[in-house]
């Protein structure tokens, strides 16, 4: 079963095609990594998939839904999640307020009760911060969860945005980079993360620049050169694959690869 | 949680105990008045502090809001025989439409571009309002009936400074309230990252309009106020210098500080009263006491003055 599946995406910025004829799919549990040299388009492709760019050719499917186009809220509202390479996490707002906000959809949010402030609103608030505290302690920052979250160290960052999509109880977890610029022990904790993740039924998709942790998790790879797919499979396949080796190392390295 | 919930109730129990405390000081009417004015212009800073502090979209034509609220009350009971308090709610509603079909297409915008959209906002109210002189008395203003509620006059410096106090109670109430509750988060969520909050499913167009509407209430009951107060109306109360006024009495105070508001208007509307002494190097020193407290203060005076006292409780 496949819970999202992009066919035949393509987009270009001024002339260039930096998406071109892209497609994946991705079923409940399953960990697809998306990987390739710097520009091949990773994070485009992921800017489409989550509504931020609309793509000027291709279809996306959420569970047999056509949400091609549709608004990234609209896209939140069927079950799609992401995190961002940059940091996009509310920097004057606390940690657990941070995980708050994931919840939104989960809530009632009718604008008088809030103004007048009903007991409904009250413990519904009461709600939603317990499901976020659980959320940290999941992600392991229960202890920093009334600290604004502009001053947390880069790591602990990484964990609240995946923590803030969590919150949503999303169907599929796109993460941009979530090991990018973490040292080996946060690597490591990352990972547990992503794995028990997709043991709870999430589909994930992975961009990711570490090559280990890719190796390690991936259920199946992609692979994109230039914006164009150059090769998927299983990680054994596409660490195998010649082409890969030399979008990655260039010919001469890739023979070197080769003779090793 | 107990804590927030605790730090509200303070708020407006320190509220509630400094508007009915400053009576007991005050020598004349005249300083009912001057308080009156900074119920008013706070109760006004407020709202806009919600749409600015809040969800981060500036608008520099607020006074427009004022304005309408001010010429319902006025226009209405001496144009068309509403009743003063039916003007007043049909002003906050006209303001509120306003908001809802201005805002929908202009809060596209972003940053200047959305300034200057506000700008024109209020430029063309200002200008409605000094030219169809036959409803408004055009630059000359018009008298304002007085409010009666129930067989009873609402009138006098001293009735006023206890409604506009009531008023800023109120309204320091709603926006307190909104703090923790999905929309106030979303507001707040939007301000930090668009992105971020579009994808975990906050309509931003939606909330950015919430946020506009809510500020614009604010803005016309505020004016109603005033007009009723003053029982005389005149187009600066619309114009781009009032406009102007509000955003500093915001940014003075503190953006996204509901106490900041109040301290803001404190500070615009009885420093010039203070400076007075000073003749014709009033409107200097004003400014450049603006200037000092916007460098030494730059986060606003509430937020900076509380980040103080926190370092050095913790130290």
């Amino acid at each position: 079963m496949t819970i999202l599946k992009a066919t035949d995406i393509g987009i270009s910025f001024g002339g260039v095609k930096a998406v071109d004829g892209v497609g994946f799919s991705v079923s409940p549990g399953q960990i697809l990594s998306i990987i390739g040299p710097n520009g091949a388009g990773k994070t485009t492709l992921f800017n489409i998939v989550s509504g931020i760019y609309v793509a000027s050719r291709g279809t996306i499917h959420i569970a047999d839904e056509d949400v091609t186009g549709l608004a990234p809220h609209r896209l939140a509202a069927r079950g799609l999640s992401r995190t961002f390479q940059n940091l996009q996490i509310f920097q004057r707002m606390t940690a657990c307020e941070n995980v708050m906000v994931g919840r939104h959809l989960r809530e009632k949010c009718s604008l008088l009760p809030a103004l007048f402030r009903t007991p409904s609103v009250t413990r519904q608030n009461r709600e939603t911060r317990a499901a976020a505290l659980d959320l940290l302690a999941y992600v392991g920052l229960k202890d920093v969860a009334d600290v604004p979250a502009g001053s947390l160290p880069y790591g602990a960052c990484k964990r609240l945005e995946i923590a803030r999509a969590l919150a949503a109880e999303p169907r599929v977890l796109l993460l941009d980079e979530p090991a990018a610029g973490c040292n080996a022990v946060e690597t490591e904790e990352i990972d547990h993360l992503i794995r028990q993740v997709a043991d709870r039924g999430v589909a994930v998709v992975l961009v990711e620049h570490d090559m280990k942790l890719v190796m390690k998790i991936s259920d199946r790879i992609l692979v994109l050169e230039r914006g164009r797919p150059l090769a998927e499979g299983t990680p054994r396949e596409v660490r195998d694959d010649p082409r890969v080796l030399e979008a990655y190392l260039g010919r001469h390295g890739a023979q070197e690869a080769a003779r090793a | 949680m107990r804590a927030l919930l605790n730090q509200r109730l303070l708020t407006l129990a320190v509220l509630a105990v400094i508007i009915s405390l400053l009576p007991f000081v005050f020598p004349s009417s005249y300083y009912f008045r001057v308080a009156s004015l900074v119920w008013v212009s706070a109760l006004a800073a407020i709202g806009l502090n919600i749409l600015m502090g809040q969800a981060g979209q500036v608008s520099l034509g607020h006074a427009a809001f004022f304005g309408i609220g001010a010429y319902a009350v006025a226009i209405g009971p001496t144009h068309l025989g509403i009743p003063p308090w039916a003007a007043l709610l049909i002003g906050a509603i006209l303001s509120s439409v306003l908001a809802y079909l201005v805002g929908r297409p202009i809060l596209r915008l972003k940053g200047h571009y959305l300034a200057i959209a506000t700008l024109g906002l209020g430029v063309l109210v200002a200008l409605v309002i000094s030219t169809e002189s036959r409803w408004t008395g055009g630059p000359d203003g018009m008298p304002v009936e007085r409010l009666t509620l129930f067989g009873w006059r609402v009138s006098g410096s001293y009735t006023w400074y206890w409604v506009t106090g009531a008023l800023l109670l109120v309204g320091t109430w709603i926006a307190l309230n909104l703090d923790e509750t999905p929309t106030g988060r979303a507001f707040r969520a939007l301000h930090d990252s668009e992105v971020a909050a579009q994808v975990v499913g906050v309509d931003v167009a939606r909330f950015k309009l919430q946020a506009f509407v809510i500020a614009a209430v604010y803005a016309s009951l505020a004016g109603s106020a005033l007009a009723f107060m003053n029982g005389f109306i005149n187009p600066d109360q619309a114009g781009f210098i009032h406009s102007v006024e509000l955003v500093t009495i915001v940014v003075l105070g503190g953006l996204g500080s509901v106490v900041g508001s109040i301290v803001g208007a404190a500070v615009l509307v009885t420093l010039p009263q203070a400076l007075t002494v000073f003749h014709e190097y009033e409107h200097l020193l004003l400014g450049l006491i603006i200037i000092v407290s916007m460098i030494f203060m730059r986060n606003g005076i509430v937020p900076s003055l509380s980040g103080l006292f926190l370092r050095r409780a913790r130290s």
